[in-house]
C-alpha cells in the first residue's frame, strides 16, 4: 500500500491490559514514504497486522493535526519523537532515515497507568481541572466583554499559556513525572487576567493539593517538560505558579 | 408518525426569541434536582449545554469516546468565531449577521432559528471572556476582530489560529467544575450505541465502555445529542479520525428524522492530498484569506515555480471574478472556483490538483507599516519583507508552522498549495425551534443538527452556533419539555425498552466479530470515501448520483460479509469501534445521495451540474425547492421525504452575488 522506499525496524512495547505484563515486540515494516505522518505508518503497520490475524497496536490519536493532545508515543526516547514543538501526529518519516531502529513506547508514569499497548489513563488531568482549574462564572453572568480592558502584553501572555494541549508529554519526560508545567499552565493562564483574581490564591491551593493526590511527582528544576512541550510552554509558568502558592500559604491561606 | 411542525413562535421576528423566553414554562430549583439529562458528546454544543444545565441544578450526564472532554473535535477550529458586537464600528448589527447567515447559506435555512442565533451572539462572547478565554486584543486593551468569507464587516473574534481550542477548554473548564462539584457525572471513552425510547419518548442510551467493552444502561428524563457533524463519511477530510455519526444514526434509526443529508461544505484552502496512505486532511484556516491572495497561472500546465510566474502572468480569479469580495467570497463559491480552475488545466503542484495562496503582496504591505512605525522612510524590498514576516508569524504563525510540518514547505518563502477539501456538514437531524427532533426528548445540537446554516456555512459561524445552543438556547427550550415530565419517575432500566435496546446493541458488535472475512475496516471506508467524493461530493449529477447509490448498496453487501475485525467485544478494540461507524457510514452515504438526486437544484454546497447560470454558479429552484427536505429512516436503509416548506417574510430572497 505504501508509497515510499524506507525500510524500518520498529521496536513497540505490546501490552495486552494493565494487569498483563508487557515487553517490547520487533516488527519490520517497507516501502513507508518520507511524506506520511508517523501515525500514518502505524496505520499501515496496522493494517498489516489485521491481514495477517494479528492484533493491531492500539495508541491514542484523533485530530491528527496537533491540537487535541491524544496522541502520546515515547519515541526514541523522546515524548512525541526526535523534533522540537510538535506533537506525534505532525512528526513525519521525513525525519527519519532508511534502515533506522525505532523504539516506541507509552507515557511512563504512575498517574498514567497503561490501558493498553501504546495508550495510557490521563483522566488525573481532568480531576486537576475539576479541582480548581476554571473561574466559577455561571452562564448568563457576564459583562460586556469589552468593559474590562486587558493589557494586551498580559493576554498574549496568559494565551501561550493556555495554548497547553493536555498531552502529558512533560510528565512522560520528567524523571519524576512531574505535572506542574501542566498544571501552572492552567494556575498562570488565570492568573494573569483580572477574571482570574477573585479565586486566585484558592486555585492555586487547590489544583496543587489533587496533583499531589494524583501520585504526580516534584519539580527538581531539570527543564525536560520545557524542552519536550510540544507547545512550547515555559518554565516560568511554574516559578509563577510556586509565587502563588507560597502566597497563599503565608499571607493568605484558606482552607479548601 | 411525528408530525413535521417547527414550533416557530408567533410574532415578529425581532420578537420571537425573547417572548417565547420570558414564556416559558420554567421548572423551579428543587424539581430540577429530580431531572436527569443525558449530554452525549462534550464539544462546544455538548460541554457548554452540560456545564449550563447542572448550573441550573439539573442532574446531568454528559458522554464522550475521547479519553477527556478536552479532546472533542471543537478542538480544532481554528479561524475565529463571529458575534454581532459591532466593535469595529464598521455598521455590523443582528440584522445584518442574521442577513448574512441566511444570504450565506443560500436562503435555505430557517429565519426564526439564524435571527435568534444573531441576538445571542453578543452574549457568547461576553460569557467566554468571563471564563478567562485570551482572545486576541489590541494595545488598547479591548478585544481585537478579522475579517472572514461571505461578510463585509469585521466581526470575526479570534484567539490566534486556536480560537476553537481557547472556547472548548473555557467550555471544558466549565464543564470540569460542575464535574468537580458532582453535579455532571462525566463519562470518557464511552460510546453511545443506541438511542432508548419508552412510550414514544427518548429515555436513556446504551453507551459502551470502551475501556472494557460493557454495554451500559443510562436512563434520563431527556437526551441531547452534541456529537458532531458526519464528514467523515467521505474517509478523507479534516474532520477528526473518531469523528463520526453514530450517535446521530442510531437516533434517526429510532425516528429522529435526517435534515438535509447532502448539504456538506468543502472547505476551499485545506493541503493537498499527498498519496494513498493519507489518513486525514488538514485545514489552513479561513482567515488566512485575510492576507493570502488566491491565483494560478495564467498559462495552461505552466511547468514554472512559482516564483518565477511574472506578476501579469498570475490569475488572480477570485478577484477577477468576484471584484466584490474577492478573496473572501463563501466557502462553496471559493472551492468551486478552484475545482473549476484545476479541471480546466490551470491547478499547480505535483498533482495539478491545487491552486496558490500567496501572502507576499500583504506581507510586503505589513513590512511597509512597521518600518514607517520603526520611522523607516523609503525601505527596501527586503526590510519590507522581513519587518512584514514578523507581522504575518503573529497572525498566523501555528498554521504557517503546520504547514511546513505537513508539506516540508517553508511558506514564508514559497505560497502555499491549497485545494479543497471536506469539513463541514450543515446537514444533520432534523430539529424544531427548541432544537428538539422528532422524537419527544430527544434533542440535537450543534453541528449535529441541521438548523442554521442552510447550504452552505459562513466561516467563524460553527462555534458561534455551538456555544449558542448549548449557553443560551437549549437551557431554556428544555425547559418547555420537562416541566412537563415533572412526575415521571426515575426510568428504570430494566424496562423491556432498555433490554431490546441492550440487546440490538450486542448483536450487532457480535456480527462484526463473527463475520470473519477478509477486509479491514479502512479498506471499506476508503472505498466508500471514494464514491463519496466522485459522486457526492463538490460537484454531482443524476447519472453520478444513481451510480453512487448503485455501488455503496454494493459496498454494503460486501462489507457485511467480507469484513475482517480482529479481538473481542470485551476489551479496548478500535478495530471493533471503527466498524460500527463505517457500518452506519455506509447506510448515511446512501441517503446523502439519495438527497442529492432529489434536489434538482443547486444551492450553497450542493452543485448540481444540470443547474447553473450561464457564468457557472449555483441555480436554485425557489419554486420548487424552498424546503428543508427531513428523511424518515422506514427500516432496511429506506427513507421517506418529509418537507418543511422554508418561509422568507423578513429577507427578499434573491440571486446570491458576491460580484
Amino acid at each position: 500500500m505504501s508509497t515510499g522506499n524506507m525500510n524500518l525496524t520498529l521496536k513497540i512495547w505490546r501490552q495486552k491490559n494493565n494487569k498483563a505484563k508487557g515487553s517490547l515486540v520487533d516488527y519490520k515494516i517497507s516501502e513507508v514514504s518520507p511524506d506520511m505522518s508517523f501515525l500514518e505508518m502505524f496505520d499501515v503497520l496496522n493494517e498489516d497486522l489485521v491481514a495477517k490475524g494479528e492484533e493491531p497496536v492500539v495508541f491514542d490519536h484523533d485530530c491528527r493535526e496537533g491540537i487535541c493532545g491524544a496522541c502520546s508515543m515515547f519515541i526514541n526516547g523522546r515524548p512525541h519523537g526526535p523534533k522540537e514543538g510538535i506533537t506525534t501526529c505532525q512528526l513525519h518519516m521525513r525525519s527519519f532515515k532508511d534502515g533506522d531502529t525505532i523504539v516506541v513506547e507509552p507515557w511512563r508514569a504512575k498517574a498514567f497507568p497503561v490501558i493498553k499497548d501504546l495508550m495510557v489513563d490521563r483522566t488525573a488531568f481532568d480531576r486537576i481541572i475539576a479541582s480548581g482549574g476554571f473561574i466559577s462564572v455561571n452562564t448568563g453572568n457576564a459583562q460586556d466583554a469589552n468593559n474590562l480592558p486587558i493589557p494586551k502584553v498580559q493576554a498574549d501572555s496568559a494565551f501561550e499559556a493556555a495554548a497547553c494541549i493536555g498531552c502529558g508529554a512533560c510528565v512522560a519526560t520528567c524523571k519524576n513525572a512531574s505535572a506542574m508545567l501542566f498544571v501552572s499552565a492552567k494556575i498562570s493562564q488565570l492568573a494573569q487576567l483580572p477574571q482570574g483574581q477573585p479565586e486566585r490564591y484558592r486555585r492555586v491551593q487547590s489544583m496543587v493539593a489533587q496533583m499531589d493526590a494524583e501520585g504526580f511527582g516534584n519539580c527538581t528544576n531539570t527543564g525536560a517538560c520545557e524542552a519536550e512541550c510540544p507547545k512550547g510552554i515555559s518554565l516560568e509558568n511554574i516559578a509563577r505558579m510556586n509565587r502563588d502558592f507560597y502566597s497563599a500559604k503565608f499571607v493568605s491561606e484558606e482552607s479548601i | 408518525m411525528a408530525e413535521l411542525n417547527a414550533h416557530i413562535p408567533e410574532g415578529e421576528l425581532t420578537d420571537k426569541w425573547t417572548k417565547l423566553r420570558s414564556s416559558m414554562p420554567l421548572v423551579n430549583p428543587a424539581n430540577k434536582r429530580s431531572i436527569e439529562i443525558i449530554v452525549v458528546g462534550s464539544g462546544l454544543a455538548g460541554a457548554s449545554a452540560a456545564a449550563t444545565l447542572a448550573e441550573m441544578g439539573y442532574k446531568v450526564k454528559c458522554f464522550c469516546f475521547q479519553d477527556s472532554p478536552r479532546r472533542a473535535h471543537s478542538i480544532a477550529a481554528q479561524g475565529g468565531i463571529n458575534a454581532a458586537k459591532n466593535y469595529q464600528n464598521d455598521g455590523d448589527s443582528t440584522y445584518r449577521l442574521f442577513y448574512d447567515t441566511i444570504k450565506g447559506g443560500d436562503y435555505r435555512a430557517r429565519e426564526a432559528n439564524v435571527h435568534r442565533l444573531a441576538e445571542v451572539s453578543a452574549n457568547i462572547i461576553d460569557q467566554c471572556v468571563a471564563q478567562g478565554v485570551p482572545l486576541a486584543r489590541e494595545y488598547g486593551g479591548l478585544l481585537d476582530n478579522r475579517s472572514f468569507g461571505g461578510t463585509q464587516v469585521q466581526r470575526t473574534f479570534y484567539a490566534a489560529g486556536q480560537t476553537g481550542q481557547q472556547l472548548l477548554l473555557g467550555a471544558y473548564s466549565a464543564l470540569e467544575r460542575q464535574v468537580g462539584m458532582g453535579k455532571v457525572e462525566m463519562f470518557t471513552r464511552h460510546e453511545m450505541l443506541e438511542v432508548v425510547v419508552v412510550e414514544g419518548k427518548a429515555r436513556g442510551i446504551i453507551a459502551r465502555n470502551l475501556l472494557t467493552g460493557e454495554l451500559e444502561r443510562h436512563s434520563g428524563h431527556a437526551v441531547l445529542l452534541c456529537s458532531g457533524g458526519y464528514g467523515n463519511v467521505f474517509y478523507l477530510s479534516t474532520n477528526a479520525m473518531g469523528s463520526n455519526v453514530t450517535a446521530a444514526w442510531k437516533a434517526h434509526k429510532k425516528g429522529a428524522f435526517f435534515g438535509n443529508p447532502c448539504y456538506t461544505q468543502i472547505h476551499p484552502t485545506c493541503i493537498p492530498v499527498s498519496g494513498d496512505h493519507q489518513s486525514k486532511l488538514t485545514l489552513m484556516s479561513e482567515s488566512l484569506r485575510n492576507d493570502g491572495r488566491i491565483w494560478v497561472p495564467k498559462k495552461k500546465d505552466d511547468p514554472r515555480k512559482a516564483s518565477e510566474i511574472p506578476e501579469d502572468e498570475r490569475d488572480y480569479y477570485l478577484e477577477r471574478r468576484y471584484p466584490a469580495f474577492g478573496n473572501l467570497v463563501p466557502r462553496d463559491v471559493a472551492s468551486r472556483a478552484a475545482k473549476e480552475r484545476c479541471d480546466a488545466g490551470y491547478g499547480v503542484g505535483n498533482s495539478k490538483l491545487a491552486v496558490y495562496l500567496d501572502f507576499k503582496a500583504n506581507t510586503e504591505r505589513y513590512g511597509r507599516i512597521e518600518a514607517s512605525k520603526h520611522n523607516i522612510h523609503n525601505p527596501d524590498k527586503e526590510t519590507c519583507m522581513k519587518l512584514g514576516r514578523e507581522v504575518i508569524k503573529e497572525k498566523y504563525g501555528n498554521l504557517f508552522d503546520m504547514y511546513a510540518q505537513i508539506t516540508g514547505e517553508d511558506p514564508y518563502e514559497l505560497p502555499m498549495r491549497i485545494y479543497p477539501a471536506v469539513h463541514y456538514t450543515m446537514g444533520g437531524l432534523w430539529v424544531d425551534y427548541n432544537l428538539m427532533t422528532t422524537v419527544p426528548g430527544l434533542y440535537a445540537l450543534g453541528e449535529a443538527n441541521f438548523s442554521d446554516h442552510g447550504a452552505n456555512r459562513l466561516g467563524a459561524s460553527a462555534l458561534m452556533q455551538g456555544l449558542a445552543d448549548g449557553y443560551f438556547v437549549i437551557p431554556y427550550t428544555i425547559g418547555a419539555y420537562l416541566s412537563k415530565e415533572l412526575a415521571t419517575k426515575p426510568i428504570p432500566q430494566d424496562h423491556p425498552a432498555f433490554v431490546e435496546a441492550e440487546a440490538s446493541a450486542k448483536a450487532i458488535l457480535d456480527k462484526f466479530l463473527s463475520i470473519k472475512g477478509t477486509k479491514s475496516v479502512d479498506y471499506f471506508h476508503k472505498k466508500l470515501g471514494k464514491i463519496m467524493w466522485e459522486k457526492c461530493g463538490m460537484a454531482r449529477n443524476e447519472k453520478g448520483l444513481k451510480e453512487g447509490i448503485a455501488e455503496i448498496q454494493q459496498l454494503r453487501k460486501e462489507f457485511w460479509s467480507d469484513l475482517r475485525v480482529p479481538g473481542s467485544a470485551d476489551e479496548m478494540n478500535p478495530e471493533l469501534e471503527k466498524a460500527g461507524r463505517v457500518a452506519d457510514f455506509i447506510e448515511l452515504g446512501e441517503l446523502m445521495c439519495m438527497d442529492a438526486l432529489n434536489r434538482n437544484e443547486s444551492c450553497g454546497g450542493h452543485f448540481r451540474e444540470e443547474y447553473q447560470t450561464e457564468e457557472g454558479e449555483a441555480l436554485r429552484d425557489d419554486e420548487n425547492y424552498a424546503y428543508v427536505a427531513a428523511w424518515e429512516y422506514k427500516g432496511d436503509v429506506t427513507f421517506e421525504l418529509h418537507k418543511e416548506e422554508l418561509k422568507f417574510e423578513n429577507i427578499k430572497v434573491a440571486q446570491r452575488s458576491y460580484k
